[in-house]
């Protein structure tokens, strides 16, 4: 059987299996709907958590980062794990004793007000909706690479199954789901990379593998390090951003992480408060261990790139380069006409894509228009780094049908848990809280439902039209939830002095200033180009760590206002000094 | 449980929040970040010691941190009896 074969059958095979739990987990009730009925075990809200948290991107795209950034990509690693402290230690638990369903209902509730409710909902709905455009358009690149449709199509059939069991099973069908994909991805992610330490180092485990040395005696990294410092890289473990950047990137990914509604509502699903910190645990320990073996894989290909690329001859390269090249994610122009690859500093390309011609070259290259005059010739998409490894290593061909399923099981789980943020900010925070509160349960599960529909359309119509440049939109979504979410709640549980003056305004004064920063410095909405360069940035510090700085913002104005503002009234301090103490949190979802 | 019991409750939470943040605080931004330069001249096998922390270490110290933190408020509970 090939490789295609092999593909349909497992993709199949995971499918049913998603369509098979999503009906037997039908929501009967709004509760049912938006948190499962909050009786879903620590362990499997940690299993459903790892998988909605780790979308098509760091299943596919991370290792790639990591390898062609080095020390920098670990602004990604501690950022999207870190996060996870912060929301066992200072949200999960007082949230999932607050008890009721969503993000803004707490903001409305805490700071007893329909105008920060208002601002939470505007906030959740921006935030999740930049973020599910990208997950969309990646189920569709995933079908395209495996299953030869194209990416509309593939866009097409992921809103379907999307749409299935969030429309019929809610919280309830996403949760089970996401506990199978979760399941399929970690083992589609870790077969390959086992093998590949092996053949590496002769470690099966990729962690070790990595500081372990290969058959010439040398460390990997070592070897790797002085490789590229031979070919004038910055060596791979130093890293080129300054300092003040990490530091501020990891803080704003970490605060984004703890502040993004599709993750803070995972911790209302399960039964008690000492669950929601167990399951914050569990959550971490899956995410994990896909998070530190990335690294590894990085490591692995970036070194197997170096040695068996750089300076072969394209007539003797081995046939996995010849394939992706016929995909268009690898390119090769001869420049100095020695019919060797010379792979060096500096991008090959002129733009984000190389575009082909349908001719080839002298050695059977394809041949590209937009090669830059730069003296590198290679051109790599650094999502092969995934991708091409089961083939690198010479695995079977069932093991590379499994890491598409693992693609698509990262991709589905992440945007069923967005769009059912989406779903619910409108359902429940919008119509019941605002609109219409007399509603009965059973229409606003029916309300629910359709919102959830449109929701897949709108994300279904982002992934088919991406917004700009999808890697600047998460970026955005990051900034953005950790300069209003995480503040807010935070001084909701920590301080019981602040009031709706100071979390409105600190509000929108973090949302607007990381808004401002990323239009002006990212999108180039604002200001002239000549001077949205890196050397106007602020204190040094990139688009992508500015929400570190709206946080602050966020901070700074909330409690500067609140001191010359009346305190909350006594009723919603006694809410505050119950949402500290654990003891109850089962009745306090009946509402 | 009256409003001293409450309070004493709510000190010991802050201080384990604090001592474990701290160490969340140091093996991340600190080690892999701040002091990268000056671990890195410390070797682990093949690793050079910064590096590792971030990229591996520090992700390691958050699971288990979580986990002490669950242990230790899952005794605390108790002992204020407001477990369930």
């Amino acid at each position: 059987m090939g490789i295609q074969t092999w593909t349909f059958i497992i993709v199949g095979l995971t499918f049913a299996l998603y369509i098979g739990i999503a009906i037997w987990s039908r929501a009967g009730s709004t509760k049912e709907f938006y948190v499962a009925g909050g009786g879903v075990s620590p362990l499997a809200n940690g299993l459903a958590t790892a998988a909605d948290w780790m979308s098509a991107a760091s299943f596919l795209g991370m290792a790639g980062i990591i390898a062609f950034s080095g020390y920098d990509g670990s602004v990604y690693l501690m950022g999207w794990t870190g996060g996870y402290v912060l929301l066992a230690l200072l949200l999960a638990p007082y949230l999932r004793k607050f008890g009721k369903f969503t993000v803004p209902d707490f903001i409305g509730d805490r700071y007893y007000s329909n105008v920060a409710r208002t601002v939470a909902v505007v906030a959740a709905l921006f935030v999740s909706f930049t973020y599910v455009a990208g997950q969309m358009r990646g189920v569709g690149v995933v079908f395209s690479r495996f299953l030869d449709v194209e990416v509309n199509t593939g866009v097409y059939i992921g809103m379907a199954v999307v749409l299935f069991y969030a429309f019929l099973g809610g919280m309830k069908g996403i949760t089970y789901t996401q506990v199978a994909q979760y399941c399929v991805l970690i083992f589609a992610f870790m077969v390959p990379a086992i093998f590949i330490s092996i053949m590496a180092t002769g470690n099966p485990i990729p962690q070790m593998g990595f500081g372990s040395a290969g058959d010439d005696g040398l460390y990997l990294l070592d070897k790797l390090d002085g490789l590229m410092t031979e070919l004038g890289f910055t060596p791979y473990t130093n890293g080129t951003k300054s300092m003040t950047d990490v530091f501020f990137i990891t803080a704003s990914l970490m605060l984004g992480t703890a502040g993004l509604p599709h993750v803070i509502i995972r911790f209302f699903t399960v039964p008690k408060v000492r669950d929601a910190r167990k399951s914050a645990g569990y959550a971490l320990l899956f995410i994990a261990i896909l998070y530190t073996t990335a690294p590894a894989i990085a490591v692995f290909a970036r070194t197997n790139l170096m040695e068996t690329v750089h300076n072969t001859p394209y007539a003797e390269i081995p046939t996995w380069f010849t394939k992706w090249e016929d995909t268009g994610l690898i390119a090769w122009t001869d420049k100095n006409e020695d019919g060797k690859i010379q792979y060096l500093p500096g991008s090959a390309i002129v733009g984000k894509q190389p575009e082909f011609s349908e001719s080839r070259g002298d050695h059977g290259e394809r041949i590209i228009y937009n090669f830059s005059q730069g003296i590198n010739e290679l051109y790599v998409d650094r999502d092969i780094t995934v991708l091409a490894n089961p083939e690198i290593a010479g695995l079977p061909d069932w093991v590379i049908a499994l890491v598409a399923a693992g693609g698509l099981a990262a991709a589905l789980s992440t945007a069923a848990g967005l769009l059912l943020v989406i779903s619910t900010s409108i359902s429940h925070d919008l119509i019941k809280k605002q609109l219409a509160p007399g509603i009965s349960d059973k229409k606003e599960l029916w309300i629910a439902r359709f919102s959830a529909l449109a929701a897949v359309v709108v994300a279904g119509y982002f992934g088919i039209n991406p917004p700009g440049f999808v890697a600047s939109v998460v970026a955005l979504a990051f900034g953005l939830a950790a300069s209003s979410f995480f503040p807010a709640i935070v001084m909701g549980i920590f301080s019981k002095r602040m009031n709706r003056e100071g979390a409105i305004v600190g509000m929108v004064v973090g949302l607007g200033i990381t808004c401002y920063y990323i239009a002006r410095f990212k999108l180039g909405w604002i200001g002239q180009p000549e001077t949205s360069t890196e050397a106007y940035w602020w204190w040094g510090i990139s688009p992508e760590g500015f929400g570190t700085v709206g946080m602050l913002a966020n901070f700074a104005m909330a409690i500067l206002v609140s001191r010359f503002t009346s305190p909350p009234s006594e009723e919603v301090q006694e809410m505050v000094e119950n949402i500290r103490i654990p003891s109850g949190a089962g009745e306090a979802i009946q509402h | 449980m009256d409003t001293s019991q409450r309070k004493k409750y709510w000190k010991e939470n802050l201080r384990y929040l604090t001592i474990l943040l701290s160490i969340w605080f140091l093996v991340s931004y600190g080690f892999g970040i701040l002091f990268v330069d000056q671990l890195n001249t410390i070797r682990l096998a093949g690793f050079k010691l910064g590096f590792w922390f971030a990229q591996q270490g520090s992700i390691f110290v958050f699971v288990i941190l979580i986990f002490v933190y669950v242990r230790l408020m899952n005794k605390l509970d108790k002992k204020y009896k407001v477990n369930e």
